[in-house]
C-alpha cells in the first residue's frame, strides 16, 4: 500500500515535470546566430502568405534553415567559434534579412553534395545556397527552381606542379579525385570522353577526404570547381607545389535554388538575389543605403521601397530590399568580402563582374 | 627459481612452443618499441602546428591539447559548457551506484537514469527553458554527441526491445509476426543505410510542415536499429526461463502482465546484463557512423579540426585517429569488463 | 488460457482470452497497416506536390559517370541498373574475400587465446581487445590513410615479386589470360576436387562404421597438387600472363588492387576477426573435458579427438555466432563509401542517388540487397542448425 502511494507520488512529480518541459517555453533558441526578435518584420506580413506556403511555414518557424555545404572557405565555412560566412552564407542572410527584417534568423545546415537534393526535396531546407551548379534536370526532373545564378564558374584541375603537367590534355590515362554526386563527375567523364582519353574517377563522400586523399598522392589530379580549386588549394599542406589548369571544362553556373512549385517563394528569393545586383548597378552600398533611400533615382526609390508596392507583390514589406542591403551590402560587397582579390582566395572578378564592366552579372529591373 | 621453472613450463616446454614464444617475441619486438618512440619519446609534446611540421618523428600531441575543447564539446557555446558539464556529473552520480551491485535502491536509481535522467539531460543541453537560452543541436559536437546518440540509443531501445522480444514469444500469430518482420527488417540493413533513410528519407514521409532537428532524426534511426538488436538479446533471457516459472506464475492467478512484470523479466534481465552491455558497446561503437550524415561526433570533430589550414600537419591524421581511437578503447574496453564482471557475478550467484 | 482455446469461441465478454487476443491482434494489424498507408499516402502527396520523378525507369537511363573497379563490363555508356550490378559485385566481392581472412585469422588467434604458451595467448589477447573496441569507421580511416601516406607513387613502386609492384596506387599484378589449354586444365582441377570430396566422404563412412582409418588426408593433398600439375604438363600452360607497363601516370595493364579495397579488407578483416577469435574459444571451451579424456579412452589419438570430438561439437556452439559475425561484415562493408571504394551504397545509393533524386527507389532496392542477402543466410542458418541439433530424450 505505502509502496503504491510512493509509486503514484512521484507518477504526478514526473508528470508535471514532463509537462513542463515539453511544453514550448518561452526563451529564445540560440541558434548558429542569436536570434534577436525585435523589428516589425517579425510579424506575418501581407495577404499573399497561404497557408502552407514556404513562407508562411518559416514566418511560424521564425528562422529560416539555409542548406550550405560542410566547409568550401569563400562560400560557406564556419570558423572555431561556428560563425559561418562566404558568399553562400551572405545569400542566405540575406533572404533571412528580406523576409524578418532581420539577417540572423538563418540556421545553417551543413550539407554533402549527395545529401543536399534530398534535404531540399524533403522540406528539411527552404533554401540550397551551396555552390549548386544549375542544370536541366536538376531544374526539371528532380524538382526545383533555381533562383538564377550567384557565381558563374568552370570547372578545373589542380595537379602537382612536380609532375610536369600543364594542361589538362596531359591528363590521358591520370587517376583524378573528386566528390561523389556532384556534376564534376559526369563533366569529366565527358571530357575525358571527347577528347578520347581515359581515366580512373576516386569518389569521395565528402571533400575533406577526396582532397587530403590527392594531397597524399593517391590521385594525380583534383577536380572540382575552379572556384573550389582555389579555396580548398589553401588547406593543402604546401599550396605552393600545386597548379590549377589553365583549362575549364564545363559551363557551372552557381546559384540558390527552392523546391518546385511554390511560386511566391521562388520569386521571394529571386528577386532578392536580383536586388543584390542591382543595387550595386545602381551604387547602393551598405554605407550608403540610409542615404540613398532619399534619392531622386526612380529606379534607386523603386529598389529600396520609397515609391511603389514591390515588397507587398512577393509578401514582404516595402523595406526588403533596403533590409537586405543593410545586413549583407550589395553584390560587389559581398564578393569583395568573401572571394575577391583582397581574400586569401584572390579570385579576380572575371564573369562574375558586372554586365557593364564586361562580366556576366545582369538583373532585370524592379519596375 | 620459481620464475625459471615458470619460464621452462609455460614458454620453453617443447620445441613447438620455444618457437611460437620465439615469434612472440619478435612480434613485440618489431612493435612494441617504434609504438613507444612515436607516441612518447620522439612526440612532439610542445609547440604549436609549425612545430609540429619541423618535427614529424612522432605524434603531434599539441594538436590534440589545441582542440581538446572542440573533440569534447564541439561548438557548444562558451558560456553554457557549464550545462554540459553538469550533464555529465549528474550521469555519472546516477551511474555508478546502478552498476554497483550492492548499492541499495536499484528500483529507484533505474527510474532515476531511465526516467529522470534523460528529462533533465533534454532540458539542460538543449534549454529554450525559463532560465536557460537555447542551444541548437547543430552546434553540438564530439564527444557530447556521441554520448547523446549512445545514451538515447540505450534508453529507448531498452523498453521497445522488451516489447519486442515479448511480442516475439507471445501466443498471438499476429502480434508475433510483426514483433519477427521488425525485427528482421532492422536487423538485416546496414546502419549506413538507416541514417541516411532517417537523415534524409524520413521528411519525405512526414505531412508537409513538420520536420524534426537532424539530429533527433538519426537518434530515431539509432534507436530503432538498436532495439532490434536488444529484442534478442532480451529473447534470450527469456529463453533461458524454465517453463516451471511461466506455469507458477500463472497457477497462482497471475495476469499475463503481472507475471512478465513480476516473475519472468526480474529473472531474464538479470541474465541477459552483459549482453545488453555488449550490445551497448556496439552501439557506441557505432555512433561514428553519424559522422557520414554530416553530424560531428568525437570521429567527425577530429576529422573536421583535422582541415583546419593551421594543423595541416604530417603527423596529424595519426596523432588525431589515436587520440579518438584511444577514447573509444577506453570507454569500450571499460565496459566490456564490466560485462565479464558480472557474468562472473551471475554465474556464481546462479551455483548458490 | 490453453483450456479456453480448446474449447473453442466461448462467450462475447472481454474475459474471454480468446476473443481478447483477437481484439488485440486485429488491434495490432490495423494499426501498423494504418500507419504504414499514412507514410506511404503523405510521401506520395509530398513526391506530386514537389514534381520529384518516381518509378524505377531510371534504371534504364545513361548513367555518365565512370566507376574505378567494375567486376563486370562498365563504361560511362552503361545504365543506371547496370551500375547497381557493379556496385551489388564489388560489395559480394569484398564480403566474401574478408570473410575468408577474418574467418582463418578469427580461428588462428581464437586457438591462440587457448595456447598453452603464455605469451602467446596474451599476445592473441591483446588483440582482441584493442581491435574489437576501437569503432570499425575508425580504423578504416587509420588504415587507408596510414597505408597509404608512406607508400611511394607508382614511378617509384616496390618491387615484390618479378611484375608485382607495390605503389599508394596498390598493388599491380600481371594479368592472367586463358590459352587454348585453360578449359582442358580447369576441367582436371575440377574432376579432382570432385574425386577428392567423394574419396573423403568414402573414407569418414568407413571410418564411422569400421573405425579402420584411411590417409585420406594426405592423399587428397597429393591428388590435388599431381594432377592438375601433369594436366599442365601435357597441355601446355595453363594460363598466360601480360605483365603491366609502365603508362605515363600509372602501370597500364595488369591487375590492379586497389588500395581502397586493401583497407576495406583488411579493416573489415581486423575487426571481424577480433570477435570471431572470442566465438571459436568459447566454442572449444564449450566442449566439456570429459569429452576429451573419454576419447582418448576409447583409443582415438590427439588429432582423432580433434577432428572427430572437439571440432563437430564446437562446431556446433561456432557456426550460429559465427553467421552473424559474417553478416555482419557484410553490413559493415557499406562504410565503404567513406573512403572511396565502389560499393554497392557508395556508388549506388550514393552517386546514382544523387544523379537522379529518387531517394526512395534507390534506398528501397539497397536495403532490399541486404535484407535479401541477411535472410538468405538467416534460413540457412536455420536448416543447419536443425541438422546438427542435439536430439534430445
Amino acid at each position: 500500500m505505502n509502496n503504491r502511494l510512493v509509486a503514484f507520488l512521484v507518477g504526478i512529480v514526473i508528470g508535471a515535470a514532463a509537462l513542463y518541459f515539453f511544453l514550448p517555453g518561452p526563451g529564445a533558441p540560440i541558434t548558429a546566430a542569436t536570434v534577436n526578435t525585435t523589428g516589425p518584420a517579425a510579424k506575418p506580413a501581407g495577404p499573399t502568405a497561404a497557408a502552407g506556403s514556404t513562407l508562411a511555414t518559416v514566418r511560424a518557424r521564425g528562422y529560416l534553415q539555409c542548406g550550405v555545404s560542410q566547409g568550401l572557405p569563400g562560400f560557406s565555412n564556419p570558423n572555431d567559434k561556428g560563425e559561418w560566412s562566404g558568399i553562400d552564407v551572405d545569400f542566405c542572410k540575406a533572404v533571412a534579412a528580406a523576409v524578418f527584417g532581420d539577417a540572423t534568423k538563418v540556421k545553417y545546415r551543413p550539407l554533402s553534395a549527395k545529401d543536399r537534393f534530398t534535404a531540399l526535396q524533403s522540406g528539411e531546407i527552404d533554401l540550397l545556397s551551396r555552390n549548386t551548379t544549375w542544370s536541366m534536370s536538376r531544374d526539371t526532373s528532380l524538382g526545383f527552381d533555381f533562383a538564377g545564378v550567384i557565381y558563374y564558374d568552370g570547372q578545373g584541375f589542380l595537379v602537382k606542379k612536380s609532375t610536369g603537367i600543364t594542361s589538362a590534355a596531359q591528363l590521358d590515362g591520370a587517376t583524378i579525385c573528386t566528390q561523389t554526386g556532384t556534376t564534376t563527375e559526369l563533366n569529366m567523364a565527358d571530357y575525358f570522353r571527347g577528347q578520347g582519353m581515359t581515366y580512373k574517377v576516386l569518389a569521395f563522400e565528402k571533400n575533406e577526404e577526396s582532397l587530403s586523399a590527392y594531397d597524399e598522392g593517391r590521385c594525380d589530379a583534383y577536380t572540382t570547381d575552379a572556384s573550389g580549386l582555389h579555396a580548398q588549394k589553401l588547406i593543402l599542406k604546401t599550396p605552393d607545389e600545386h597548379l590549377v589548369l589553365p583549362e575549364i571544362i564545363s559551363k557551372e553556373p552557381l546559384g540558390p535554388l527552392m523546391r518546385q512549385g511554390d511560386a511566391q517563394w521562388a520569386d521571394i528569393v529571386r528577386w532578392t538575389l536580383f536586388a543584390l545586383i542591382n543595387a550595386e548597378d545602381l551604387g547602393v552600398t551598405q554605407g550608403n543605403v540610409e542615404l540613398m533611400r532619399t534619392s531622386q533615382s526612380p529606379d534607386i526609390r523603386r529598389l529600396l521601397g520609397a515609391e511603389g508596392a514591390y515588397g507587398e507583390a512577393i509578401g514582404l514589406k516595402a523595406e526588403w530590399a533596403a533590409d537586405v542591403i543593410r545586413a549583407v551590402g550589395n553584390y560587389g560587397e559581398i564578393y569583395n568580402r568573401t572571394v575577391g582579390p583582397d581574400t586569401p582566395l584572390g579570385i579576380p572578378r572575371g564573369l562574375n563582374a558586372l554586365w557593364k564592366n564586361g562580366g556576366l552579372m545582369y538583373a532585370p529591373p524592379i519596375r | 627459481m620459481q620464475s625459471v621453472k615458470w619460464l621452462r613450463k609455460n614458454l620453453f616446454s617443447d620445441v613447438w612452443n620455444s618457437a611460437l614464444t620465439l615469434f612472440a617475441l619478435w612480434v613485440i619486438y618489431i612493435s612494441v618499441p617504434p609504438l613507444l618512440d612515436w607516441a612518447i619519446f620522439k612526440a612532439v609534446w610542445e609547440g604549436n602546428g609549425n612545430t609540429c611540421r619541423e618535427i614529424t618523428s612522432g605524434a603531434c600531441w599539441p594538436f590534440v591539447k589545441a582542440n581538446l575543447g572542440q573533440f569534447i564539446y564541439g561548438r557548444y557555446p562558451e558560456s553554457e559548457l557549464w550545462r554540459v558539464n553538469l550533464t555529465f556529473v549528474l550521469g555519472v552520480a546516477g551511474l555508478i551506484p546502478m552498476l554497483m551491485p550492492s548499492a541499495p535502491a536499484k528500483k529507484w536509481n533505474l527510474i532515476y537514469l531511465v526516467v529522470a535522467y534523460p528529462l533533465i539531460a533534454i532540458v539542460l543541453l538543449a534549454g529554450d527553458r525559463p532560465g536557460l537560452v537555447g542551444v541548437d543541436t547543430s552546434l553540438w559536437g564530439g564527444l557530447l554527441v556521441t554520448l547523446v546518440v549512445a545514451v538515447t540509443g540505450i534508453v529507448v531501445s531498452l523498453p521497445l526491445g522488451i516489447l519486442l522480444a515479448l511480442g516475439r514469444r507471445s501466443d498471438m500469430p499476429a502480434i508475433r509476426m510483426l514483433s519477427i518482420a521488425f525485427i528482421e527488417f532492422w536487423r538485416g540493413v546496414p546502419l549506413v543505410t538507416v541514417l541516411f533513410m532517417a537523415s534524409v528519407m524520413l521528411p519525405l514521409f512526414l505531412p508537409e510542415g513538420v520536420s524534426f532537428d537532424n539530429l533527433l532524426r538519426c537518434l530515431i534511426g539509432v534507436a530503432l536499429f538498436s532495439s532490434a538488436y536488444m529484442a534478442e538479446v532480451v529473447r534470450g533471457g527469456l529463453q533461458a526461463i524454465p517453463r516451471g516459472q511461466y506455469e507458477a506464475a500463472r497457477a497462482v492467478g497471475m495476469s499475463y502482465w503481472q507475471t512478465m512484470g513480476l516473475i519472468i523479466l526480474p529473472q531474464a534481465l538479470r541474465h541477459v546484463i552483459p549482453g545488453i552491455v555488449n550490445t551497448f558497446i556496439g552501439l557506441f561503437k557505432d555512433t561514428t557512423l553519424v559522422l557520414i550524415v554530416g553530424i560531428f561526433d568525437l570521429l567527425g570533430q577530429v576529422r573536421a579540426q583535422l582541415s583546419d589550414p593551421n594543423w595541416a600537419v604530417p603527423e596529424g591524421a595519426t596523432t588525431g585517429y589515436v587520440f579518438a581511437a584511444l577514447v573509444f578503447w577506453v570507454f569500450c574496453f571499460g565496459m566490456s569488463r564490466y560485462s565479464v564482471f558480472m557474468e562472473r557475478r551471475l554465474n556464481t550467484d546462479h551455483r548458490n | 488460457m490453453r483450456a479456453a482455446k480448446s474449447k473453442g469461441f466461448g462467450s462475447i465478454s472481454w474475459t474471454n482470452p480468446r476473443l481478447r487476443s483477437l481484439v488485440y491482434q486485429l488491434l495490432a494489424i490495423g494499426g501498423t497497416v494504418a500507419i504504414i498507408s499514412f507514410f506511404v499516402l503523405t510521401a506520395r502527396a509530398n513526391l506530386e506536390r514537389q514534381h520529384i520523378a518516381s518509378g524505377f525507369a531510371f534504371l534504364d537511363h545513361t548513367a555518365g559517370f565512370g566507376v574505378i573497379q567494375a567486376l563486370i563490363p562498365y563504361t560511362e555508356e552503361s545504365s543506371y541498373g547496370r551500375v547497381f550490378l557493379v556496385g551489388l559485385f564489388n560489395t559480394l566481392l569484398v564480403a566474401v574475400i574478408g570473410t575468408v581472412f577474418a574467418v582463418a585469422l578469427g580461428f588462428v588467434i581464437g586457438v591462440a587465446r587457448l595456447s598453452n604458451n603464455w605469451l602467446i595467448a596474451k599476445l592473441a589477447a591483446v588483440y582482441v581487445e584493442v581491435f574489437r573496441n576501437i569503432p570499425l569507421l575508425l580504423q578504416l580511416f587509420f588504415w587507408y590513410f596510414v597505408i597509404l601516406r608512406p607508400l611511394p607513387g607508382p614511378r617509384e613502386s616496390i618491387k615484390l615479386l618479378p611484375d608485382v609492384f607495390l605503389s599508394n596506387r596498390g598493388i599491380v599484378m600481371p594479368a592472367f589470360g586463358s590459352t587454348q589449354a585453360t578449359l582442358a586444365f580447369v576441367l582436371v582441377t575440377l574432376a579432382t576436387i570432385i574425386g577428392v570430396i567423394i574419396m573423403r566422404r568414402w573414407a569418414r563412412k568407413r571410418f564411422l562404421a569400421t573405425g579402420q582409418t584411411f590417409p585420406d588426408g594426405r592423399l587428397s593433398l597429393a591428388l590435388l597438387v599431381a594432377l592438375p600439375l601433369g594436366a599442365a604438363l601435357i597441355f601446355g600452360a595453363p594460363f598466360s600472363l601480360t605483365p603491366p607497363v609502365m603508362g605515363p601516370f600509372n602501370f597500364v595493364g595488369g591487375w590492379h588492387l586497389l588500395p581502397e579495397f586493401v583497407a576495406l579488407t583488411f579493416g573489415l578483416t581486423v575487426y571481424t576477426a577480433s570477435f570471431i577469435a572470442e566465438i571459436v574459444r568459447s566454442g572449444i571451451q564449450s566442449v566439456s573435458k570429459g569429452q576429451t579424456e573419454a576419447a582418448y579412452a576409447i583409443g582415438l589419438n590427439p588429432s582423432q579427438t580433434l577432428r572427430f570430438v572437439i571440432i563437430p561439437q564446437a562446431l556446433r556452439v561456432i557456426v550460429p555466432p559465427l553467421t552473424s559475425q559474417v553478416l555482419n561484415l557484410t553490413k559493415n562493408s557499406s562504410l565503404a563509401v567513406a573512403i572511396a571504394y565502389p560499393d554497392l551504397v557508395a556508388v549506388f545509393a550514393g552517386t546514382v542517388l544523387n544523379q537522379t533524386g529518387q531517394a526512395i527507389e534507390v534506398i528501397a532496392i539497397t536495403m532490399a540487397v541486404y535484407l535479401v542477402i541477411s535472410l538468405a543466410t538467416s534460413y540457412a542458418m536455420n536448416v543447419y542448425n536443425a541438422r546438427v541439433a542435439i536430439v534430445e530424450r
